[in-house]
């Protein structure tokens, strides 16, 4: 298995370990609970370094990055990042990732973990015009501080930057703890402010170190990926592997905001896409939350609360993520129902363990704020 | 990790108390550990007729789920209602308060084969291992 550069100082901090996408990462340190409510009410901080870095540099990068991705990339500035997509000729997605655009000519962007590989050779083999690409996983940690208090915490190791004149999506270049050459990105995947610090490998621990001596006096905690999941799904964050994978669409994944098929340039995927939306969506993820105790979790069938004919067998969906939602304490979960049974309201049982448990379809995301 | 020495242990990391006819039955501190913050509990009806090693009820975390099975056979006769608002109670308390099913036993025998807090204890920190 593979680790992060702050693979010691998990094991220091006592966290349980567990294998994700080929990295031995942290799933626990004190609890997932106690690491989610921190985040939702001071701060928590994630090692994210796992996650893959491509820079993409030369007069086509911009250009490239178009035709790669769904979203348009010629609409924001420069030293502003965006979440957006690659999609596959037949319109189903790759990866989810952000775009990170320092200028035309030099833009990185962060894909999965376990895609890294995948995303290598899907964007190497695609190469278009004039730009070079390099695969910058390994020279990056990567921290998530994550939390009301994370921009207080941030400019407490970064007396140097302006942090609050860094807008959220928008990015800087900045020393954190006398190291040259961090990149703060003004984003994350828990639906609270927060940064994601770009550090160079070697130094990742001693920045790592630092906001926790820094934040923990404010509630800063460790967090694990338990309580990064249960942050992302209470905001209906895609998680690739269970929302989205290269057999979901990003229209019926309600990702059609990030797919801009106005945008100037051709892009891969883009006819596949225009055909499903102008036949109209079968299938769409949906917020689901239970009625009868329970708690739905990936795999358990979705099935109707009427008899239909149309579905001999009965089931209509599945369910993609679930969880006991820390903040809202409600059972929620995510799934695919077919698009009649998709509005907000509708009633469905979902089969936990043999068992038809009523739930509704709920507006998301599911923590409002 | 608390081993109390007046229960008997399971291998799937079950308790049980013996008092007369009844067995009190939950999981142990080390389970309720490894499962992390309980947020779900889900009870058996008063009057279900278990056979020793029936899974008779859930135990779900945050994260995961996982069955609780009986550790001798025997009839339900109550079950651990305030677990249902306040599941966390397992984590807090897995030997006492934690309980889950009170069974009246079939068979006394049944607690024969099961462990006892020295053998668990070796055992657990094998499979800590």
């Amino acid at each position: 298995m593979k680790h992060t550069p702050l693979y010691n100082e998990h094991l220091k901090l006592k966290a349980r370990m567990v294998e994700f996408g080929g990295w031995e990462m942290p799933v626990i340190y004190a609890g997932v609970i106690a690491e989610h409510l921190a985040v939702r009410e001071a701060a928590g901080i994630f090692d994210v370094s796992h996650m893959g870095e491509f820079e993409f540099k030369g007069p086509d990068a911009l250009s490239f990055i178009q035709y790669l991705t769904t979203n348009d990339i010629s609409k924001i500035a420069d030293g502003q990042a965006v979440y957006s997509l690659l999609c596959s000729e037949q319109g189903t997605i790759v990866d989810d990732i952000i775009v990170c655009r320092f200028n035309p000519e030099h833009i990185l962007i962060v894909v999965n973990a376990s895609n890294i590989d995948k995303d290598w050779d899907w964007v190497t083999s695609h190469k278009k015009g004039n730009v070079a690409i390099t695969n910058r996983s390994d020279d990056f940690g990567l921290i998530a501080l994550q939390g009301p208090k994370a921009a207080q915490i941030l400019q407490k190791c970064a007396g140097a930057a302006d942090i609050p004149a860094v807008k959220p999506f928008y990015l800087a270049k900045s020393a954190v703890c006398g190291i040259e050459g961090c990149i703060l990105a003004r984003t994350g995947y828990t639906g609270e402010d927060g940064f994601e610090i770009f550090c160079p490998s070697k130094d990742t621990p001693k920045i790592w170190q630092a906001l926790i001596e820094n934040g923990a006096p404010l509630g800063l905690k460790p967090a694990g990926l338990g309580a990064r999941d249960t942050l992302r799904l209470e905001m209906k964050y895609s998680l690739y592997g269970h929302e989205i994978n290269d057999k979901t669409n990003p229209l019926e994944a309600s990702l059609g905001w990030v797919v801009k098929l106005n945008k100037e340039t051709d892009f891969i995927g883009k006819s596949a896409i225009e055909k499903v939306k102008a036949e109209g969506i079968k299938r769409k993820c949906v917020g689901f939350q239970m009625i009868d105790p329970g708690i739905p979790r990936e795999g358990y069938g979705i099935f109707p609360t009427h008899q239909r004919t149309n579905e001999p067998s009965g089931q209509i969906g599945f369910v993609c993520s679930g969880t006991m939602s820390p903040s809202l304490q409600k059972a929620i979960g995510t799934g695919y129902v077919p698009t009649e049974d998709s509005k907000t309201g509708s009633k469905i049982y979902i089969d936990i363990r043999g068992n038809k448990r009523l739930a509704e379809v709920v507006e998301t995301p599911f923590l409002k704020k | 990790m608390e081993f109390p020495d007046d229960i008997k242990y399971t291998k799937e990391h079950e308790w049980v108390r013996v008092e007369g006819k009844t067995a009190i039955v939950g999981i142990t501190d080390y389970a309720q550990d490894q499962l992390g913050d309980i947020v779900y509990v889900e009870l058996p009806d008063v009057g279900e007729i278990l056979s020793k090693g029936d899974a008779f009820g859930v135990v779900e975390s945050v994260k995961s789920v996982s069955d609780v099975n009986s550790p001798v056979s025997g009839k339900v006769t109550e079950t651990n209602d305030p677990l249902k608002e306040n599941p966390e109670t397992v984590n807090e308390d897995p030997y006492n308060e934690g309980w889950i099913v009170k069974l009246e036993m079939s068979d006394k025998a049944d607690i024969d084969d099961l462990m006892s807090a020295k053998e668990y204890e070796a055992y657990v920190t094998e499979e800590k291992a």
